[in-house]
Formats: C-alpha cells, sequence, structure tokens
C-alpha cells in the first residue's frame, strides 16, 4: 500500500508537472489555475470543516482580504508583489484571530450564519470604503508578480507558482492530520466533550484552524489579485463563499484530496456546461447552465452524502461529526 | 487514499478530456455547405447573474444580427460564426470565457463585457492576447491605461460616464439649479457615476448637498429618499438602472417631493416606465437617441438606423429593444466593418478599428481614433422627459 | 424640508412595510426549522416563484383573485415537490448536506426562473387604487397596510391553527419534542411535508403581497431569503413570535441605519446586529439565556 501510494503521488506530480508542457492552450492552464487557487481555500476550510468541525459560510471574505491587501500594497504603497504575497494573507489571519474566539463557540446553523454574516460584512466594508480599495469599480494598475528577473506574465508560468503553492500546502496538511495535533483534531471531531474531558483546550485549536483557513484563504486572494491584474468586491461575495463550502462537502469531509477534488469539480463543472450546453441544446441559453449545475449538485449530495471521496468509510464518517449531526430526520 | 489519489488523477484528466471535446466540436461545426471558411468572432456577455438585466438584450440583438448577416452573405462571402459565452456576471468566469474564445476558439475579435467591472477584467487576457475587444460598459477606465493612454486592443461602445455627467451638469446650469443630492446605485455604475459627477458639478458651479447609495437589490429606498425631503437640495439626480431605478421614483413620488427628478441613461428602456407607472411621469433624463427615435429630425444621420433597429428587434423579440441592445449592436456593427477592411488579421481590425470615422451607430457616430478608443461625444446624448408614459425629445 | 420627527416616522413607516415581508419569510423559515431541523436555503425562490406566477397568470387573463390563489397553491407545489424530491432521501444525511441540497435546490429553480421569466423585472398593481396617507409629516402607501394586514392574519391563523386543531397540536408536540411526537405516532414525514408546503405558501403570499411595492424579478427572492434568516436569528429560531419581531425589527434597523448613517453601509449594519445577538443572545432576543 505504502510503495503504491507513493507511486501514485509522484504519478500525479509528474501530471502536474508536465501538463504546461503538453498544454498549449492558456484557457486551459487557466481552469487549472483557478481550480489551483480554489483548492487552496478549500485545503483550509477543509481542514475547519472537516477536521475541526466547524464550518464558515464567510470564507469568500478572507481570501477577498487577501486580495485587497495584496493588490493595495502593491499598487499604493509600490510594494514589490513577491513580498505582497507573503505579508497579505496576515491580514485575514488576525482578523480571524480576533472573531474567531467568540464566533466558534456557536453553533451549526448559529455559526453558519455568524459566518455568513461577517462575509457579507467584509464585502459592504469592500465596497464602501472606496478611497483604499477603489470602491465597487474596483482597482486597476496591479503589477505581474516576479520573483527577481522572472516575471509571472503567461498563464503557464502562473500555473507553477500557483500549484507549487497548493502542493506545499498539501504538504503541510498531510503532515499536520497525521501529527498528535491531527489526532487532537481527529478527536474534537468525532466528540468535542470527550476531547475536553481529557483535558484537551479544543477552543484554542479550533481558532488555530480558522486562522490557518483565513490564512489559506488570502494567500490564494493574492494570487488571484496577481493573475487578474484587476479585482473588484464581486469574485468575493456570498456566493462564493456558498461555493467554497460546496468545494468541501462535494470532495469529502476529513479528506486531504477532497478539496482538490471539490474545487476541480466546481470549476470543472462550470467550464464543461458552458460547452455542454449549447452542444446539447443548440437554442438554449446560459439559463440551462445554472439548472444543470443545481441540479447535479443536488444529485451528488443525494447519492454521496458525505462526498465524493468517502469510498472507504473512515473513522471519520463513521462518527458523524458532533457538531453537524442532524439531531433526528 | 490509493482509490482518493486515482480518482482526483481521473478527474483532472476528465476536465482535460471534456474541455477537449468542446475544442473538437467547435472546429468542425461551421462552413458544412459553405465556400468560403467562416469568420469567427466571439462575445462574453453577463447573460445571468446581477448584471443580466444588460446582457439579455446584448445577447439577443447580437444573435439576431449575426442572424441578419449571415442571411445576406456574410462577410464578403465568409459566413460570421458568432460564439457567445456566458460570463454569469462574474469575472474570473469571464477572464476564463474570453481566454476560451481566444484560445479554443481563435476568435478574430471579442465583443464584451456588459459590465464595466467584468471588462475591466478580461483587458490584460485580450491585451496578452492581441485580440481586439469591444466593451459594451460605461467605465473610461475600460478603454484608458493607468498612464493615460487608450489601451491598444481595447474599445467600447457606451457612452462614457463624464458625457452623461456633464450633460446633466449643463442641464441643470440651464435651469438655474445650484444645489443637489444625488442618489447611486452602491455598484460599479453608480460609483463610476458618481465620480464623473462630482467633477462635472464642481466644473459647473454644482453643489452636492447629499451622496446616498442603495443597493441594486433592495426594495425600498424610502429611507433614502426621506433624507432628500429633509434637505435644502433643488434637483435630485438618480444613477441606477430599473428595477431599483423604477422603485426609487415610486418612493419620490409617494412622499409628495416636489422638485425635478433626473435620471440618467441607465433607465433607457421601457421597462421603466412600466414598472413605475404613473410616477416616471416628469423624469427627465440625458439618454441616446434610441428612445426617441420616431421624434427625430429627418435629416438625423441616425434615424434609420435606429428605426429600423427598433423595428427588426420588435418583429424578433416582441419588445422595444433598449439603450444596452443598442451597445451590443454597435460592438458587433463595428467589429464587422473592421474586419470588413482589413480580412482575417487580429492587428489588421485593431488598426481598421482605430481608422472608423463617422460612423452611424445606435449610440452615436463613433468617431474612432488612437486617442479615443470610444468615439463618442455629448451630441450622442440628447436630453428626454417622460410624460404620459412616452419619452419625449426635449430640444437644448 | 421634513422635520426630525417626520423623518424618524417616515423610517418607521418603510422598516415596519419592509419588516413585515422579512417577519413572514421568517415565520415560514422557523416552522420548516422546527419540524424538520433544516434551514431551508431556498425559500427566497419560493417568493420569486409565488410573485412571478401570478404575474404571469394574471397576464394569461385570470382575474387577480383566482391568479393570486393559484400562484400561492404553485409555489406550495413547488415546496412538496422539493421535500420528496430532494429532502425526504436524504433525511438521514447530516445537517450540513441538508444545508447544501437546499443551496442547490435554490440555484436550480433560480435558474428555472431565468428561464422561464427572464431577467425583465415585473410588477403588479396595488389592490387598491388609493392616494398615499399622510401622519405626522409621515407617509403610508395603502400597499403597506395590506402588507402589515397579511403579517398580522398569517400570525393570528397560526396561532388559531397550533392551539385549537388536532393536526396544529400535533405540529406543536413534534415541534417541542420530535421523538415523542414519533412515539405517539405522529409521522414525522406527513409533517415535514406539510413544512414545506406551508412556507412555499407563505413565501408566495409575501412575494405577492410586496410585488406592488418593490417589483419581482427573477432573483428578487435571494436577498429577500437571507434577510428571512437573519430575522430568525434575531427572534431565535425556536419561536414563530420570535420569528415575527426579530423581522419586523430588522425592517426597522435596516431603515434607521439608512436613513441616518451613509446609506451604503445599511446591509453591514443588519450584519453586525445580527452577529452580536448571535454571540450576545445565541436563543433571539425572545428566548431564554
Amino acid at each position: 500500500m505504502g510503495f503504491k501510494k507513493n507511486l501514485l503521488l509522484f504519478a500525479v506530480v509528474i501530471f502536474v508537472f508536465c501538463l504546461p508542457i503538453v498544454v498549449e492552450s492558456s484557457y486551459y492552464m487557466s481552469i487549472f489555475i483557478v481550480i489551483g487557487l480554489y483548492a487552496i481555500v478549500a485545503q483550509g476550510l477543509g481542514l475547519l470543516m472537516g477536521w475541526a468541525g466547524q464550518v464558515s459560510f464567510g470564507q469568500a471574505a478572507f481570501y477577498g482580504l487577501g486580495a485587497y491587501t495584496a493588490a493595495i500594497l502593491a499598487t499604493r504603497c509600490q510594494w514589490p508583489p513577491l513580498l505582497c504575497v507573503f505579508v497579505a494573507p496576515l491580514l485575514p489571519s488576525v482578523i480571524a484571530f480576533i472573531i474567531g474566539r467568540p464566533i466558534l463557540k456557536l453553533r451549526q446553523h448559529y455559526l453558519v450564519l455568524a459566518t455568513l454574516g461577517f462575509g457579507i460584512f467584509v464585502f459592504v466594508m469592500l465596497k464602501d470604503l472606496g478611497a483604499l480599495t477603489g470602491g465597487p469599480s474596483g482597482l486597476t494598475g496591479i503589477p505581474y508578480l516576479n520573483i527577481g528577473s522572472i516575471i509571472f506574465m503567461t498563464d503557464h508560468q502562473y500555473f507553477y507558482l500557483v500549484w507549487c503553492a497548493l502542493g506545499l500546502t498539501l504538504f503541510c496538511m498531510a503532515n499536520l492530520t497525521r501529527s498528535p495535533i491531527g489526532r487532537v483534531f481527529k478527536a474534537i471531531h468525532s466528540s468535542e466533550r470527550a476531547a475536553e474531558a481529557v483535558g484537551i483546550d479544543t477552543a484554542s485549536l479550533k481558532l488555530q484552524a480558522f486562522v490557518l483557513s483565513a490564512f489559506l484563504a488570502g494567500l490564494a486572494g493574492a494570487l488571484y489579485a496577481f493573475w487578474v491584474t484587476f479585482i473588484s468586491p464581486s469574485p468575493f461575495g456570498f456566493t462564493t463563499s456558498v461555493e467554497f463550502a460546496l468545494m468541501v462537502v462535494v470532495g469529502g469531509l476529513g479528506t486531504l484530496w477532497g478539496p482538490v477534488l471539490g474545487a476541480a469539480i466546481i470549476v470543472g463543472l462550470t467550464e464543461f456546461l458552458r460547452w455542454a450546453v449549447p452542444v446539447a441544446l443548440p437554442h438554449a441559453g446560459g439559463e440551462f447552465e445554472i439548472i444543470f449545475f443545481g441540479i447535479i449538485f443536488v444529485l451528488i449530495m443525494l447519492f454521496r452524502p458525505k462526498g465524493l471521496l468517502s469510498i472507504e468509510k473512515s473513522s471519520m464518517a463513521v462518527n458523524n461529526p458532533a457538531t453537524l449531526r442532524s439531531t433526528d430526520a | 487514499m490509493l482509490k482518493r489519489s486515482l480518482l482526483v488523477l481521473l478527474c483532472l484528466v476528465l476536465t482535460i478530456a471534456l474541455t477537449g471535446c468542446g475544442k473538437a466540436k467547435t472546429t468542425t461545426e461551421p462552413t458544412a455547405g459553405e465556400s468560403k471558411e467562416a469568420y469567427k468572432i466571439g462575445a462574453v456577455v453577463d447573460i445571468s447573474g446581477p448584471a443580466a438585466s444588460l446582457g439579455e438584450p446584448e445577447r439577443n440583438t447580437l444573435q439576431m444580427l449575426v442572424a441578419d448577416l449571415n442571411a445576406k452573405g456574410g462577410i464578403d462571402g465568409h459566413p460570421v460564426d458568432l460564439i457567445i459565452l456566458d460570463n454569469k456576471s462574474n469575472e474570473t468566469e469571464a477572464v476564463l470565457a474570453a481566454k476560451r474564445l481566444i484560445d479554443q476558439d481563435k476568435v478574430l475579435a471579442v465583443i464584451g463585457c456588459s459590465q464595466s467591472s467584468t471588462s475591466l477584467a478580461i483587458v490584460d487576457t485580450v491585451t496578452k492576447s492581441g485580440v481586439p475587444t469591444i466593451s459594451m460598459a460605461a467605465s473610461a477606465k475600460i478603454v484608458t491605461a493607468e498612464d493615460g493612454k487608450q489601451q491598444p486592443w481595447v474599445f467600447k461602445t457606451a457612452q462614457s460616464d463624464i458625457v452623461v455627467a456633464n450633460k446633466i451638469a449643463k442641464y441643470l446650469v440651464g435651469q438655474g439649479i445650484k444645489d443637489v443630492a444625488f442618489l447611486s446605485m452602491n455598484n460599479a455604475f453608480g460609483d463610476s457615476g458618481l465620480k464623473n459627477f462630482e467633477e462635472a458639478a464642481a466644473a459647473n458651479g454644482i453643489n452636492i448637498l447629499l451622496k446616498e447609495k442603495f443597493e441594486a437589490t433592495d426594495n425600498d429606498m424610502t429611507a433614502q429618499v426621506t433624507k432628500v425631503k429633509a434637505s435644502k437640495a433643488k434637483a435630485t439626480v438618480v444613477w441606477a438602472i430599473p428595477p431599483s431605478a423604477s422603485i426609487l421614483t415610486k418612493n419620490f413620488r409617494s412622499l409628495g417631493i416636489n422638485m425635478p427628478l433626473i435620471h440618467t441613461h441607465g433607465i433607457g428602456n421601457q421597462t421603466f416606465i412600466d414598472i413605475a407607472g404613473a410616477d416616471a411621469n416628469g423624469v427627465i433624463a440625458p439618454m441616446g437617441k434610441l428612445v426617441v427615435a420616431e421624434q427625430l429630425a429627418d435629416t438625423d444621420t441616425q434615424k434609420q438606423i435606429l428605426l429600423s433597429y427598433i423595428s427588426n428587434y420588435q418583429e424578433k423579440y416582441g419588445n422595444r429593444p433598449s439603450t444596452f441592445g443598442g451597445h451590443g449592436h454597435d460592438a458587433f456593427e463595428l467589429a464587422v466593418k473592421a474586419i470588413e477592411q482589413a480580412g482575417p488579421d487580429r492587428a489588421k481590425i485593431r488598426d481598421a478599428l482605430e481608422g472608423i470615422t463617422d460612423f452611424p451607430g445606435i449610440s452615436g457616430v463613433f468617431n474612432l481614433s488612437v486617442e479615443d478608443h470610444n468615439g463618442l461625444g455629448e451630441d450622442s446624448m440628447v436630453m428626454i422627459e417622460i410624460r404620459d408614459g412616452k419619452w419625449h425629445y426635449l430640444a437644448d | 424640508m421634513l422635520g426630525t420627527e417626520s423623518q424618524y416616522m417616515q423610517y418607521l413607516f418603510s422598516g415596519l412595510t419592509l419588516g413585515s415581508i422579512y417577519a413572514l419569510i421568517a415565520l415560514a423559515l422557523v416552522v420548516t426549522f422546527n419540524i424538520t431541523g433544516i434551514f431551508n436555503l431556498a425559500i427566497g425562490e419560493f417568493v420569486t416563484i409565488g410573485a412571478l406566477a401570478a404575474i404571469s397568470l394574471r397576464e394569461v387573463g385570470c382575474p387577480n383573485a383566482l391568479a393570486y390563489t393559484l400562484a400561492v397553491i404553485i409555489a406550495g407545489l413547488v415546496g412538496v415537490l422539493m421535500e420528496r424530491g430532494t429532502i425526504n432521501p436524504a433525511r438521514k444525511a447530516s445537517v450540513l448536506t441538508l444545508i447544501i441540497i437546499t443551496i442547490g435546490v435554490s440555484i436550480a429553480l433560480r435558474g428555472a426562473a431565468l428561464l422561464i421569466w427572464g431577467t425583465h423585472p415585473y410588477t403588479l398593481p396595488a389592490f387598491v387604487d388609493a392616494a398615499p396617507l399622510s401622519f405626522l409629516g409621515a407617509v403610508l402607501i395603502p400597499q403597506s397596510l395590506f402588507v402589515l394586514g397579511l403579517a398580522v392574519v398569517a400570525v393570528a391563523l397560526l396561532f388559531t391553527f397550533f392551539d385549537f386543531t388536532f393536526a396544529g397540536k400535533a405540529v406543536r408536540a413534534a415541534m417541542m419534542n420530535r421523538t415523542a411526537a414519533r412515539l405517539v405516532g405522529i409521522n414525522p414525514a406527513r409533517l415535514s411535508l406539510f413544512a414545506f408546503a406551508f412556507s412555499g405558501i407563505i413565501a408566495a403570499l409575501a412575494g405577492i403581497f410586496i410585488t406592488p411595492i418593490t417589483t419581482a424579478t427573477y432573483d428578487m427572492g435571494f436577498m429577500l431569503g437571507l434577510k428571512g434568516f437573519v430575522a430568525a436569528i434575531l427572534g431565535g429560531v425556536t419561536n414563530a413570535t420570535g420569528a415575527i419581531i426579530g423581522g419586523v425589527l430588522l425592517g426597522v434597523i435596516e431603515a434607521f441605519a439608512a436613513g441616518t448613517l451613509p446609506s451604503g453601509l445599511k446591509d453591514a449594519v443588519a450584519m453586525v446586529v445580527m452577529i452580536v445577538v448571535l454571540l450576545t443572545r445565541p436563543t433571539g432576543i425572545l428566548g431564554q439565556r
């Protein structure tokens, strides 16, 4: 098993590495860039939802805060872009740290709504602090990212950058979940009370997971800003938050690869429908894409309620998260 | 673990395969039975999502025009294959859609997007790929780079907001009004309107006593309008599109406020009047000539093209086209004209676009040049007033 | 010019009108939540379907009363279909899965509304054609009275139903203790069906009553649904009276925020109030600590 697993991991790495060499189209590269960016956010959210058992419907706010911090530092303060990418995730992390302790005390739907409310609050602020953020019109003139003399201008270059960041995230996440802390998370996940009873400071650990998820969302946001070189508040709204949560749940809670798969499915499905609907129904408009998107989601959740990667019943799947369990139905 | 990584791998491969099919399909599709190779034009339109009320008439217009063009034999016998993609009013999707058109479909030119924000999002992409692009959105930033020069590859067909703002400011000066209240939608359209109106007001000695905002999805603006009622303003300027523009007008009338209510080109379709009903009467707005086409003098260079657009659209879709549809019309006609002159070469099409002058469109007479990628002046707009549920042309 | 009292009176009127709508949506949410344990994120789409179906039925020539009744029935049926098609099959799944399912349904319904009605905004005529009423310098439009009236009637009927009918008592029993209710022979599947039909009907009524004031578009339900949630939280999700108070309170807070602060911050104020309530009184303003 161990050997096979390593072999497969190796195959994935080779596949990702070779992709830009084989694929010429910057359209496909862009799809993979977006998948990579979303997967980084989803990894953080996956840690929070799957391991620490907390839900967030406001993750797009951290994604947006990262993007705006990077863009503002690069355009208004003329900081070098690379430095911005490293500094930008700090703001969302600090904000997560401040709001985390009170908010994470909430349970179930209350937590969903509190995070959702936070997301909308940040969205309104991005629109209203026009002097700093450019308001609803957005910020133009964001420079390209460069490391030394290499300028990340083409999508093929950017692909490597984003997927390296994703690879690093996955590596850390894999180590984290296998470490003692990972086991503690599992304990919180199966029963928070039991974990507390054996002396685990669950509140502090949940907070750490929340801060880490905000950091990763901020990192992805910063990378997004330097890729599109234009940002406005609209990609950081409630809908995006919901999409992030969808990615994690569809991929499979408490799995390492689930969030990556979820991100690939959401982005891939959108692009697939963009192509498939006009082919299947020549006179249909974009409306059908939306309808099918919704229906496919419902179907996935009906037939695989614990996500696509829940093939083998892990201990996680059996011990349904205490915080998310349906009381009765 | 094994199965999982396999699944991930499978999924990645599948994404490529699926989108790859798209490529194969679209390249084999056109030109069946035609003698000459089809010219491909792409369009990225905000057909669904918050900006759908802009994108839908644009999509309809584009579909109508391409059908007409092909019925007439296309461009020099080349049929035109127009590929319209929906970006769901989302910037990330707009970028992906634009790249798809450029890399997969190899289009000669791109039309899009409907909103300023989505248009700005694709500027970098089309510039890097060197594809002439015609936006249908208002913001002057779309065609103006940070250094003040025109974006080399990007053009636009909607009047810039500063043109509208100046028109309103001059009207106010003409009426002897100095103090106004300004209400705008809290999105890119309203924000750009606010910034440009502030500029125009300062230049014309007008004081903005009150600046209030409302969301595009708001159901009631009574609170904002109440502030206007409590202020010393002598006129109210509203920068919005229906339905919120209509709701606000109703709120304004129900509070019985007695001052001129000035809207913008954003209300330029019958929907505004249909929803606001009798409350719309008395509204004044600068607007493209589309809504008052029938009242124009016969000598007006745009009259004929306006009337034929209206009757064609009405015949096909059963309602009168909006000014947004007009932006789509102009974008398509400019692209076709440039391709006619330049042939299937992106760089030459760009150059041809810069050389188009005295071109009558729906939004005005276009005079494009190296220094001006919009090409519309204040004469492209007229002041109108709504009386008895009808648009009336106010001579200057 | 307008005096400060008149201004505040005006904010109160407009807050009460919108608040009544939020209250109705919150009511539908709370009843569904207590019977099934699910927060139905597709509730806003029921509002849309009710309003737009009524408009279409009027256009094909139905008299007003018939059009409105049919539209309400249609929305109720959509609720039933949603429950049978998606909620009932997944009743054993986790709450999170069920939330995601309702999101999926709302996306699909919104797409369907876009397909059927397009992006065009529509309107309905006011129920009576009368001049706005004036009170202390503030103005109240007659349709607002109908909206307020609907909220009052809906609550009155709901209480009558809960207190005086057998079915109502069964529902109330199930809301208090689902397991115990099942033990005494109350069928949870049928109750769940009832809950979704009921929320469809209430939401559609809300949509029809408010359309003369606000217009109707295919995506109108999204924000209304969200506001309904906030209202339900403010009032405490276990409590029908709380939902009504929460809704009205949210409407009034929004109107006063838009009136007294920079109006762009209105939605932020509503969210801050919600979060503060969640943190300090998680069971809502009416709930016990």
